[in-house]
Formats: C-alpha cells, sequence, structure tokens
C-alpha cells in the first residue's frame, strides 16, 4: 500500500512542476508589463520597482527564484492588492472557497447517491423519468445560467432567500451552494444509476437475495458498496469542476473567496496573483485526485497496488 | 463493418451487392430516436435563424435606440426580445451570439479533432515505447487545471477570438486523442490493416485510409458531446468578462449583462439564457442519440 501511495505522489511532482514553469513563461511572455497602468513614473521609480519585484534579472534567474519561493509557499507580493502578499490573499480567501467547495460535494454525493439508487430501485416507473429529466437538465443548463435563475426565482419573485453576500447568515449561503451543487448532483445521480442497475442485475446480489437477506440489508451491505465505485472514482473530475464552478459562483454572489480574486486579478492582470490561483488550485485538483486514487484503491480489490 | 469501408474506399464496381452499411443502419436507428430528431430539427432552426436573421432584420446590433432603453419585449416596436440596458435590440444581439457560440464551437470542436485524432492514430498505431511516452504525456495534461490556464492565455494575449480557438481546441483534444488511440490499437491488428502493410502500403496511408476512417464512429459521438462543451466554456469566460469583446457580443456576455439587471429587466437574461440552454439540450440529445445508434452493443 505504501509504495502505491508513494508512487502516486512521485508522479504528481513532475505535474506540478510542470504547472509551475508553464505559468510562470506563459505570464513572463505576456506583452506589457504590470506597471503600465500607473501614471507615467519616473524611470528611477521604474527601475526600483522592477528591482524590488526581481523584473530586471534574466529571466531564467527569475524562473528559479520563483519556483524556490513556490515550494516554500510564498508566491510573492501581488501587484494590484499593495499591501498583501498573494499567500495572504489566498489565505484569507480559502476558508470561504472551502466551506463552499465542501458543502457542496458533500450535498453532491448525498442527494445525487440517494436519487440515483431510486431511479435504479424502481427503474422505468415514473420517479425514475423524473430524476432522470431533472439530472439531463442539470448536467446540461450551466452554473452560470442556473445561478441567476435561481437567484431571480428565489431571491426576487419569490423573496425567500438573500440574493448575496456571505457570512452574516446562514440563509446567505443557500443559493450558492445549490447552484454549485446542482451539476454534480445531477452527474452523481446518474452515474448511480447506471451502476447500480448493473449491480443489481449481478451474481452476488442474486445470491445475496436468495439466502434470503432482507431488501434493506442487502442495498446497504452489497448493492450501494459496488455501486459507489464510480461515483468514487468521479470524485477527481467533480472536485475540479467544483473549484472552476466556485470562481462563477462566487463572482455572481459577491463571496470573498478564492476565486473572486482570481477574476479581479485576471482582469486586472494581476500577474502573481492569478499565477498563484493556478499553482494553488492545481496542486489541490492533483491532491484531490491523489486522495482518491488511494480511496479507490481501498474499495476495489481489483486494483493491484503494484 | 471493416469490411463495408474497404468497399467504399476502393471503388463503385461491386454496386449490385447492396449491403447495409454501418452507418446506413446507424441513421435508421437515429431517426427511430425522437428526441434527436427533434433535436435536430430545432438545432438546425435555431443556426438557420441565426445565420439569416440578421441580414433580415433590419435593426443592427450595434445600434443604440434612444427612445428605448431598457425596453420589455414589444411586437409593434420591432423588439422581439427587447433592448438592453443601452437601448441595442436584443433579439439581434442574442443571434449574434448564438452565431458567435456556434463558430467557436465548431472550429475549436475541428482543431481538437484535428490534432486528437492525429495524434490518437499515430500513438495508438506505432504503439510499444512510442504510444507509452504519447500517451503518459496526455495523462500529464489531464491532471492539469485547464480552465485556469485557458484563463492565464486570456489574460496574457489579450481577449481574442481566434485565441479562444486555439486554446479550446488544444484543451478539447485530450480525450479524442485517448478514443482514437484505443480503435487504432484494436483495429490495427486486423486481417485487412495486415494485407494492406503485405501489398506495400505505407504506413501514412494505413493510418489515413485504415485506421481513421475505421475509428469515425466514436470520434463523431464524441464530436457532438464536445461541440457543446467548448460552448459552455466560451460562455463561460465570456461570463467572466474574460471572452469576446464589446460591440461584439455572445450568449456568455449576454446572460453576465443580464444577470446584472435581472431585478428590473428579466428578459434581458431569460432570452439568451434560453437560447444557450436550449442549444446545449439540443447538442445532448444528438449526442446521446448518436451513441445508442453506433454502438449496437448497448441496445
Amino acid at each position: 500500500m505504501l509504495s502505491f501511495i508513494l508512487k502516486r505522489l512521485a508522479g504528481a511532482i513532475p505535474t506540478l512542476l510542470i504547472i509551475v514553469t508553464l505559468a510562470f513563461f506563459l505570464i513572463r511572455s505576456a506583452p506589457g508589463g504590470p506597471f503600465d497602468k500607473e501614471r507615467t513614473i519616473p524611470p528611477e521609480v521604474a527601475a526600483n520597482l522592477n528591482a524590488v519585484y526581481h523584473l530586471d534579472d534574466p529571466l531564467w534567474e527569475q524562473y528559479l527564484y520563483y519556483l524556490g519561493s513556490a515550494i516554500q509557499g510564498d508566491f510573492g507580493p501581488s501587484f494590484q492588492y499593495r499591501d498583501f502578499s498573494v499567500t495572504e490573499l489566498i489565505a484569507a480567501g480559502f476558508p470561504v472557497s472551502l466551506t463552499l467547495g465542501l458543502t457542496a460535494i458533500f450535498l453532491a454525493i448525498t442527494i445525487g447517491v440517494s436519487l440515483g439508487a431510486v431511479a435504479a430501485l424502481k427503474q422505468n416507473s415514473l420517479i425514475d423519468y423524473a430524476v432522470m429529466a431533472t439530472a439531463m437538465t442539470g448536467i446540461t443548463i450551466p452554473n452560470f445560467v442556473m445561478a441567476p435563475l435561481l437567484t431571480l426565482v428565489f431571491g426576487v419573485y419569490l423573496n425567500m432567500l438573500p440574493v448575496g453576500g456571505w457570512g452574516e447568515s446562514v440563509s446567505q449561503a443557500f443559493l450558492p451552494i445549490i447552484a454549485l451543487a446542482l451539476p454534480q448532483i445531477a452527474y452523481i445521480a446518474r452515474l448511480t444509476r447506471g451502476s447500480m442497475i448493473e449491480v443489481l442485475r449481478s451474481n452476488f446480489v442474486r445470491t445475496a437475495r436468495a439466502k434470503g437477506l432482507p431488501e434493506r440489508l442487502m442495498l446497504s451491505r452489497h448493492a450501494l458498496k459496488a455501486a459507489m465505485l464510480p461515483v468514487v472514482s468521479y470524485l477527481g473530475p467533480a472536485s475540479a469542476a467544483v473549484i472552476t464552478g466556485s470562481v462563477v459562483i462566487e463572482q455572481i454572489f459577491g463571496i470573498p473567496g478564492i476565486g473572486r480574486y482570481f477574476v479581479q486579478g485576471a482582469l486586472n492582470r494581476d500577474y502573481t496573483l492569478v499565477m498563484g490561483v493556478v499553482i494553488f488550485y492545481g496542486s489541490l485538483i492533483i491532491s484531490f485526485n491523489l486522495v482518491v486514487d488511494i480511496i479507490y484503491g481501498f474499495l476495489d480489490p481489483k486494483v493491484r497496488m503494484g | 463493418m471493416a469490411v463495408d469501408m474497404e468497399m467504399k474506399s476502393t471503388g463503385s464496381d461491386e454496386k449490385e451487392i447492396q449491403g447495409r452499411s454501418l452507418w446506413q443502419d446507424a441513421f435508421r436507428r437515429l431517426l427511430i430516436n425522437k428526441a434527436s430528431v427533434v433535436s435536430c430539427v430545432v438545432l438546425l432552426s435555431i443556426v438557420l435563424i441565426a445565420v439569416i436573421g440578421p441580414w433580415i432584420h433590419p435593426n443592427p446590433f450595434d445600434e443604440v435606440y434612444w427612445d428605448y432603453i431598457q425596453a420589455a419585449p414589444d411586437m409593434e416596436a420591432g423588439f422581439y426580445f427587447g433592448t438592453d440596458t443601452n437601448g441595442r435590440d436584443l433579439f439581434v444581439r442574442t443571434l449574434y451570439g448564438i452565431r458567435v457560440s456556434m463558430l467557436v464551437g465548431l472550429v475549436a470542436t475541428g482543431v481538437s479533432l484535428i490534432i486528437g485524432v492525429t495524434y490518437g492514430a499515430i500513438s495508438g498505431y506505432v504503439g510499444g515505447r512510442t504510444d507509452h511516452i504519447m500517451m503518459r504525456f496526455v495523462d500529464i495534461m489531464y491532471s492539469m487545471p485547464f480552465m485556469f490556464f485557458v484563463i492565464l492565455l486570456m489574460v496574457i494575449f489579450g481577449r481574442n477570438i481566434f485565441l479562444i480557438f486555439a486554446a479550446l481546441g488544444a484543451v478539447e483534444w485530450l480525450t479524442m486523442a485517448r478514443i482514437v488511440r484505443g480503435q487504432a490499437l484494436s483495429i490495427k491488428n486486423r486481417e485487412f490493416v495486415e494485407a494492406a502493410r503485405a501489398s506495400g502500403v505505407s504506413n501514412f496511408n494505413i493510418i489515413r485510409r485504415h485506421i481513421i476512417p475505421n475509428a469515425l464512429g466514436p470520434v463523431i459521438v464524441y464530436v457532438t458531446l464536445t461541440i457543446p462543451q467548448v460552448i459552455l466554456i466560451e460562455s463561460f469566460l465570456s461570463f467572466l468578462g474574460l471572452g469576446v469583446q464589446e460591440p461584439m457580443t455572445s450568449l456568455g456576455v449576454l446572460i453576465s449583462e443580464g444577470a446584472q439587471q435581472m431585478e428590473s429587466a428579466p428578459w434581458t437574461l431569460l432570452f439568451p439564457a434560453s437560447a444557450l440552454a436550449i442549444i446545449l439540450f439540443c447538442f445532448n440529445f444528438i449526442g446521446d442519440g448518436l451513441r445508442d445508434a453506433l454502438d449496437p452493443r448497448d441496445r
């Protein structure tokens, strides 16, 4: 098991390195520097600024310098928010984004799996069709369309929920979390239904039924466990999708998370901030995939730990 | 399937043997699927309206009508979808948005198709260590947070529509390459490829004439699923303000503007949002239908 984990870890390192390298050289090949927008500044000041931010060193030195500090978790100062370092901004936004993302994934798993399982058990019934139609809608309609629509209906017309803000009341979190979770709920429901139908036809379920195991026990002990495997392996892509989605959701609902800084940074050409977030989210997605891989290895005896 | 394709490509002198080809079979099956047929019709009409509409309709997409700032839909005044906050005709703007979205979808998918099919076919056909290295590269690319890289590209090189094409195409080819490679691996050991090799056909021609045509089924299904995905990403970028720039517009830009005005002018959100949703639905249904039609194993 340990060697399996180590092997996956070793595989993740080159990927991370590529991400950092790509981000660095892409940014540095950009036309125009970060200080172009300022009023014309005296050349001495510009030289000083460049010296402080290491912009006058040779490119490869800058790269090594950046790589070294990125490994230590230091992404340099933000070009836009002068008084903060990128690391501080990320640290400030992360708890908010994490709460949002984890709640969404938790909701997606619980609701998605239950809906999918019910649909599979009542295959070709009205419930099944209703769940699948809803899932199709959830998958097809992107969350930057769903979020404003939900806000319009529940926030404006029905006036039930607040339409923006964060941290003042729990009800503020409802709409963003639902908008973020909806596509994943839909996807997981569809996955669960498919694998559940297959599992229910399998031999071990027939055996369990034949030996007189009550339906409920058969489901909880045998069927559900086997049917969860594709869902577990989908959690990697799901987390990536939730992270990407949170960028939009945070923007729409005015939530002070990382995604919002990212979009602001992108619009303001705040190079270090954008780079920091790309690297941070990149490593987050990679580590999440790693965890999912390991969990999958535990759950599925067919995966060899070689 | 292989034999059918062979006959088609070697000439038409065997016409009297009228077999049903895979494609005829698939087409027949597709016609039975009502959701797909309806989607095809709806999608074609939308595209037709989007292409022809702006020519016929008298209002230009960037003209400001000062008497109709943020006016509700009004048939008599000729603003079917109302006007936006700047007093521009939302109907015409939505049509332009659909044009841009479709164009991005088709071109970027085309780019990904060319890269993915070539890469996958070579990787699968050559096999061995080359295949291993090429696929390892795809694996690494897969684990990248691509959306963020596309945003990064937009930030750096400005918001250029051709860059969107290239960036999205470059992102979407990965799955295509995997699919084609899998097909190529199984096809390259079949007898007809061996025969071609024995009779001295060059590797390039074997890939072009035998491997790629026989891998087309799954590729077509994936193409119909990639187009909506690309449209989605473009709208996502435009929504964030990183895609198509004013006065040109796209569905993402319109939805983003609409979302800001939805309390006072809900139509500015609802029309572009429904247009995007309908287009995405159609593509998804067509893709599902094609998959069922081309993959008889699932029946």
